[in-house]
């Protein structure tokens, strides 16, 4: 019995091929500009020839014609977050336009949410476009700011501190450093938002920034908490969908039989 | 005989009511009859009854006009007073055109400010409203508010208001609200009668009709026919039950409800302005000082800009269980301080002493977060 989960994201879409217990393949590519076709390709390089029951989320969540079910992303982070690591109560995602917080109960069920949508200064977008301005890769942002003292970034808005990152430069800061503060500066938002719900015990971080290993320390010193990842925290969102998915179809095989 | 419509077209017709209420307004003002535009639940509609007047809420509710407004107004300040302020500077709505006179309170800090910029351009008398609802100082105050706006009236339009007719406008605004409030009480029926973006259309169309006994009829013939359609079977599918409470809403805002309903829950019960908030207590009609009783039900309005604000929580705490309730959703509007920092100890009411799921959501008067309040309202409703 397999499942699809798809998670259709502002800047990266995910899909997994699930069988109830393991990951059997992933995808992930640029969403781009048109989600409509990214997300039917991930869903076409994932399908098999038999019938695969699919569930997907993310902003892009309605978009594909053969899905089975669509679940928001809370939900699926969530569910996601349970499955790579079943002792986890708190989820802290950064996606590429949003961040959000999730509490789970013991049943792996969401007990409250929140979710930052209304500013990028605490989302993935804003290290993307800070370190364009630096001409770094975003993926080996680790090696290039160790050892870096962070510079303050006080800008509380992404286009102002792009502005002020320039003039940073311009003074000549290091490129290094300024990485160093945004970094800083994402995790301070992130922790103060969190503190909004009653956060407790080990965190599990997802979404594309938490590939980095200075987001997680950095998160873990703001926030005075255990900070865990997976290598496929990624994939949360669509893991999360995948389990999903499986779970009607079990409920579904059970009813017909 | 008098030809029985279907439902949904009674509900559009509320919902029309504000469009066409525009030619309602011309014909009332050709009796030559005062007009007087509100902008808050606390201002005692009585008074311009008794005179014979109406009055007409100007709080606007789309985005139409924010750019004009924002020429003088700050940017980061409450859509509504934004968009209020816009209309009646560019006189795009006919019922601030239509109004002799605006009557504001000193509700938040906004409206309060913005009113001293209207009265440049509009005849605006702005009623004293104190903060704390509890003491006899504020009654005391409250009362001579209102009897300062009855003199206000008075000499305005040259006339005199005597008790008598204020008792009369009372019983009549008591005979509106009745009819009101078991229209929205349709919403305790379980499994549903009527949708909420339904109940919505009807207490938001019927602020625009300007014949109390129209409405009152109107009304309570709706909520009889509905009644009998849910005894004849017409019932709604059961979903996840929804109390809205917080700021206006209206017009643009809609969009919360419709994010609520699209999703899989439905709105059972609205505690703001719009619905219950001024509705639910009638003025007593006892009283032998009839601006004793004014006082006492317009000072026990539980909104946000009251320090302490019990009435909020006391009538969340009752419809609550009344209408079976499984979440509560917080409606604040951008820049609104007050609403904004009561989300907390409304969501530890709800969590902790009803022991049920709370989400606030803060939007504006754009469609640009259509999307993201699905997604917030679905992933809302999956955890119920």
């Amino acid at each position: 019995m397999l499942s699809i989960g798809i998670d259709s994201g502002s800047a990266t879409t995910k899909g997994v091929l699930f069988d109830g217990e393991n990951i059997i393949e992933k995808i992930l590519v640029p969403t781009g500009a048109n989600p409509r076709k990214t997300i039917q390709q991930v869903h076409e390089n994932l399908s098999k020839e038999e019938k695969i029951f699919t569930v997907t989320t993310g902003y892009g969540r309605n978009l594909l014609n053969g899905s089975d079910k669509s679940v928001t992303e809370i939900t699926c982070h969530g569910k996601g977050a349970a499955f790579l690591d079943e002792n986890i109560r708190t989820v802290i995602d950064i996606g590429g336009q949003d961040s959000k917080v999730i509490l789970l109960d013991r049943n792996r069920n969401i007990l409250d949410f929140l979710m930052n949508d209304k500013c990028a200064a605490g989302t993935g977008r804003f290290m993307e476009v800070i370190t364009r301005i630096l001409q770094q890769d975003l993926c080996e942002l680790d090696d290039y700011v160790v050892g870096h003292e962070p510079i303050k970034i006080s800008s509380m808005c992404t286009v102002f501190a792009e502005s002020e990152v320039v003039s940073l430069l311009a003074e000549d800061v290091s490129g290094a450093s300024v990485a160093q503060g945004v970094v800083h500066s994402i995790c301070d938002r992130t922790a103060v938002f969190s503190r909004r719900l009653p956060i407790e015990g080990k965190v599990f971080f997802s979404g594309g920034l938490a590939q980095l290993k200075v987001m997680q320390s950095t998160l873990e010193d703001k926030l005075g908490l255990d900070v865990v990842t997976h290598e496929l925290s990624q994939f949360t969102g669509a893991i999360g969908a995948a389990v999903i998915g499986h779970d009607k179809l079990k409920m579904l095989n059970h009813s017909t039989k | 005989m008098e030809i029985k419509k279907e439902l949904p077209e009674i509900f559009e017709g509320f919902s029309e009511a504000r469009k066409n209420g525009f030619i309602a307004a011309k014909a009332f003002k050709e009796q030559n009859k005062p007009m007087i535009g509100t902008f808050c639940t606390f201002m005692p509609q009585e008074l311009p009854l008794a005179m014979g007047g109406a009055t007409v809420s100007l709080c606007a509710t789309s985005d139409e006009t924010i750019g004009e407004a924002e020429k003088e107004l700050p940017r980061n300040l409450c859509p509504l007073i934004k968009s209020s302020y816009g209309f009646g500077k560019t006189d795009k709505c006919p019922y601030f055109f239509f109004s002799d006179m605006v009557i504001g309170e000193t509700t938040c800090d906004g409206k309060k400010k913005m009113f001293e910029l209207m009265g440049e351009y509009k005849p605006v008398h702005v009623m004293q409203l104190p903060n704390n609802p509890t003491t006899q100082e504020s009654f005391d105050y409250w009362k001579k508010e209102i009897v300062l706006l009855k003199e206000t009236l008075e000499k305005t339009f040259g006339i005199e208001i005597n008790d008598e007719q204020v008792k009369e406008a009372v019983r009549l605004k008591n005979r509106e609200r009745t009819a009101l409030k078991e229209f929205y009480s349709l919403g305790q029926l379980n499994p549903p009668a009527i949708s909420g973006t339904d109940i919505l259309k009807v207490l938001y169309g019927s602020t625009f009709k300007f014949d109390k006994e129209d409405t009152i009829k109107e009304v309570s013939a709706l909520t009889k026919q509905i009644h009998e359609a849910y005894e004849a079977g017409e019932k709604l599918e059961q979903k996840p039950r929804i109390l809205i409470t917080g700021c206006p809403i209206g017009g643009v805002t809609e969009k919360v409800v419709a994010a609520i309903e699209e999703n899989g829950g439905i709105v059972v019960f609205y505690e703001n302005c719009m619905g219950a908030k001024a509705i639910e207590d009638l003025v007593d009609e006892t009283t032998e000082d009839v601006y004793d009783a004014l006082a006492e039900k317009y000072l026990k309005i539980g909104c946000s800009c009251m320090s302490p604000n019990h009435k909020r929580f006391e009538m969340l705490d009752r419809a609550i269980d009344s209408y079976q309730v499984d979440a509560v959703v917080d409606v604040v509007l951008q820049a609104c301080h007050t609403y904004a920092i009561e989300t907390m100890n409304v969501k530890t009411f709800t969590n902790e002493k009803k022991g049920i799921p709370y989400m606030s959501v803060e939007t504006d008067y754009s469609t640009s977060d259509v999307g993201q309040l699905n997604t917030r309202m679905a992933a809302f409703i999956e955890m119920l």
